[in-house]
């Protein structure tokens, strides 16, 4: 039981939880309203998957949310000026790239704080849309949705896309020089410095990370509806972090895993709809999400007691 | 104390850095058949200086492969100094460096490493949220970015260096999850796996028990076995007779002279480490003892490293608190002010007891903290803000701050203390070091305190301001107030204190009245055989 580690704990609670579903709501896990929830929720877990890295590097990037927002609307206005959906969703991509490297030079480069950075940025691009846009939608043209494929599959693809991309990031978290290199500087930076490791470009890379997978996000977010809502993506870094720490991931750096991500997010995106199966009020939800980070807060302290400094 | 003020912090992290990368492959030392210039590190006529102290004055010292060459010497007599030179953070002023033949005027970072030099340090800088493997191959391997991180591999080899030094420590362990001597083991697992000739030991067995140390003897006899030369810096005197094949003794930046490791008795050695030393330059005690002010019993917190601790100190009475860096001394300080919580054991002034910081204050104790820009000064405020900190109870009842008050009490202690504070208003960190002290000073004595504990009183302070500062003391102490004082400069706590207790090893080793000698203290500091007194 003690080698469950946080992550495991986290699994646990999820399948607990689906457990109670599966038996007091079965209608929870009919097939086509779960995949439509699943393709739905997919924009947001790679988000939180990239704040991930940035948090296991000990920053944190709160303008995700505002760069899905930017990545969005330029990836809808490239679709909307005649080009396939597949190069709309890359200039998304491209450009949430953009937006984190601008993040991860201030940070990096100029050694200023990563709170104040991406506070910065998260409202500079918020206000920048809205005064660029007036709050008006970009229209897309009907062969973008689902990228012109029936919808199953349309929602199938983008399901394979997030759940790719975060496994992509775990993999590589794990098994490449530099992931190692991104929980090393986590843990103890000057030990990283001093054991020969980039610090600047594994610092700057996180952040180009996040800011590619909220570009990647907007991309997945762009093809489920014919309208980009310039305002989508408001409040998302909340939940990003939110998803991170239930997970495991420390708030300190150094530790979290891409499965822990997975499972914290799944568990607080399966609260809301759990509870409407089993007829209790919404209301609860947001109620309940604060008690489950707060558990999670308290288990991660437990755990991480002994190393605390 | 003297020596290594100059030396930035950013250097001694630098220090540990060296041995991370340039892998060499190969876990075994070429023996050079002992002899001859391959199977040697020579520093030659050292010198360096940081302003106007004189850290190192043309100390020449021979490490031999596969001998233990041990390097003893006060607090400041320049041990760091000389191990930075040879890691290659500091470059000396003059001198020259040999190793296997090779002549250097300076060594670098990645020179020293090049040329298999190590050093292990007491406080090693891991990664605690990754495994031991993972902290090996990070400071051996110069990977690419993309390379695939290879865990059977790295774990592998960390079993290899681990089991080298004979230790079976699980390579998947979380670094975090080690002991200290854990730690240190895998520290030099590093060394062993970068190919390290030339390993310094910095205290390795400070913060070890007895039982731990035990277990780290064989490692370094092992290495010393495959030819490794060894530097071993420590403060235990036995160690030098249980490994040391030779001794280095540095006393004020300079080499005493080397020795073979069984030529001098414990008491030669202290003698040469203490040396002879000008005493009396201290306005002398003479102090009436008064009534009982400051009754510490039985104090012991283990998460400090303290035993059961034991003292009392009488109104007008200047009591030395002498012992090694990592003794205890500061640990118990803090428990006598009521900073941290002691495990069992009481404490009491003038009769009534105290726990807890704010009843210690209430009853008129007062502590000046070691670490002045940390713990005794706020340096982004002002003198008069700083001065009326630790008053505000009886300045400022109901919380509500008087300005005129405040001014007050800064104009009475800039006055009595001569703290010179530029323009009114300045800022305390725009201060010199001295003057910053004063105000730490007299932000404890404008709480008109009974008990004063000092630590460090005199840290980084000029002649100057260091004698006016012995005067109060002997000032206060005239009017009833008795000082409990912690300090490492032996002339300072001879000259200074009407008794001296002596901590070892987080306990009270012994006592010595006043006008006892440098070598007495140091004797009982460093625990030669006969000195136990118990505690």
């Amino acid at each position: 039981m003690r080698r469950l580690g946080r992550e495991g704990w986290v699994g646990m609670a999820l399948v607990m939880l689906l457990a109670c579903v599966g038996l007091w709501a079965p209608a929870f896990f009919e097939p086509q309203p779960l995949w439509t929830r699943l393709a739905s929720w997919m924009p947001r877990l790679v988000v939180a998957a990239g704040v991930a890295v940035v948090m296991v590097a000990r920053h944190i990037d709160i303008s995700v949310g505002s760069v899905l927002g930017v990545s969005g609307v330029v990836g809808g206005m490239v679709i909307a000026a005649g080009l396939p959906a597949w190069a709309g969703m890359a200039a998304a991509v491209s450009c949430g790239a953009l937006a984190g490297a601008l993040n991860g030079w201030w940070v990096a480069g100029l050694r200023l704080p990563s709170i104040v950075v991406t506070l910065a940025t998260m409202v500079a691009w918020r206000e920048g849309l809205r005064w660029g846009r007036q709050g008006v939608f970009v229209n897309l043209p009907d062969t973008a949705v689902w990228m012109g494929l029936p919808m199953v599959a349309g929602q199938g693809l983008v399901i394979a896309a997030g759940l790719g991309a975060v496994a992509g990031l775990g993999w590589w978290m794990r098994n490449m020089a530099s992931g190692r290199w991104v929980a090393a500087m986590g843990s103890n930076p000057e030990a990283g410095r001093l054991a020969g490791i980039p610090a600047g470009w594994v610092t700057g890379g996180t952040f180009v990370v996040s800011g590619s997978m909220a570009g990647l996000g907007a991309a997945l977010l762009l093809v489920q509806s014919p309208q980009v809502d310039p305002a989508s993506g408001r409040l998302l870094e909340l939940e990003a972090v939110a998803a991170a720490v239930v997970g495991g991931v420390s708030i300190r750096g150094g530790a979290g895993r891409m499965r822990g991500v997975l499972a914290g997010f799944l568990l607080l995106a399966c609260v809301g709809p759990a509870l409407t199966y089993l007829g209790v009020k919404a209301y609860w939800d947001k109620a309940i999400h604060g008690v489950v980070i707060l558990a999670a807060a308290a288990m991660a302290a437990r755990a991480g007691g002994k190393q605390a400094t | 104390m003297f020596g290594d003020v100059g030396a930035t912090r950013g250097d001694a992290r630098a220090l540990d850095g060296g041995v991370a990368g340039g892998s060499k492959g190969g876990l075994n030392y070429r023996v050079h058949g002992g002899e001859g210039e391959a199977a040697r590190l020579r520093l030659v006529d050292v010198s360096k200086s940081f302003g106007a102290v004189r850290a190192l004055r043309g100390v020449s010292m021979e490490v031999r492969a596969g001998e233990v060459h041990a390097l003893l010497g006060e607090n400041g007599a320049g041990k760091s100094t000389l191990i930075r030179v040879m890691a290659g953070v500091h470059a000396p002023d003059s001198g020259r460096i040999e190793v296997g033949g090779r002549v250097h005027g300076r060594l670098t970072v990645g020179t020293a490493r090049a040329e298999g030099i190590a050093v292990v340090h007491q406080q090693p800088a891991m990664f605690p949220d990754l495994t031991v493997a993972e902290n090996l191959a990070l400071r051996l391997e110069q990977a690419g970015p993309w390379s695939r991180w290879r865990r059977d591999r790295h774990e592998r080899r960390a079993r290899e260096c681990l089991a080298r030094l004979g230790s079976g420590i699980d390579p998947g362990r979380l670094a975090g999850s080690l002991s200290m001597p854990e730690q240190q083991l895998v520290e030099l697992a590093v060394a062993v796996g970068a190919g390290a000739r030339w390993i310094v030991l910095d205290e390795p067995t400070a913060s070890l028990t007895r039982r731990e140390q035990e277990r780290l003897y064989p490692v370094i006899d092992g290495l010393r076995g495959d030819g490794a030369g060894i530097v071993h810096i420590t403060h235990r005197l036995e160690e030098v007779g249980r490994l040391a094949d030779r001794v280095t003794v540095l006393r004020d930046g300079e080499s005493v002279g080397t020795f073979g490791g069984r030529e001098l008795d414990e008491g030669g050695l202290i003698e040469r480490i203490a040396g002879r030393r000008v005493e009396g330059m201290h306005p002398g005690g003479g102090a009436t003892r008064g009534p009982l002010r400051l009754d510490v019993h039985g104090v012991a917190r283990a998460a400090s490293g303290l035993k059961p601790c034991s003292l009392r100190v009488h109104a007008g009475e200047v009591v030395g608190l002498a012992g090694l860096v990592g003794s205890g001394r500061t640990e118990l300080a803090r428990v006598i002010f009521g900073l941290d919580r002691p495990d069992s054991g009481r404490v009491w002034v003038d009769g009534s007891e105290v726990t807890g910081t704010c009843m210690a204050m209430e009853r008129g104790m007062a502590m000046v903290p070691e670490d002045r820009r940390r713990h005794g000064v706020v340096p982004e405020m002002g003198v008069a803000a700083n001065l009326a900190m630790a008053s505000h109870g009886r300045l400022f009842p109901w919380g509500w701050l008087r300005p005129g008050r405040e001014r007050r009490v800064a104009s009475e202690w800039t006055g009595r203390l001569g703290i010179k504070a530029g323009p009114a208003g300045s800022l305390v960190g725009t201060l010199s070091g001295g003057n910053q002290q004063k105000v730490a000073l007299g932000r404890w004595l404008a709480t008109r305190p009974k008990v004063l504990v000092l630590d460090e009183p005199t840290q980084g302070v000029d002649v100057g301001a260091k004698a006016e500062i012995h005067r109060w003391i002997r000032e206060w102490t005239g009017e009833g107030m008795a000082v409990l004082m912690i300090t490492s400069d032996l002339p300072e706590l001879l000259g200074m204190s009407d008794r001296v207790v002596v901590m070892r090893e987080g306990r009270v080793a012994g006592e010595l009245p006043g006008g006892c000698s440098a070598s007495e203290v140091m004797g009982m500091a460093m625990g030669t055989a006969g000195s136990e007194v118990g505690g």
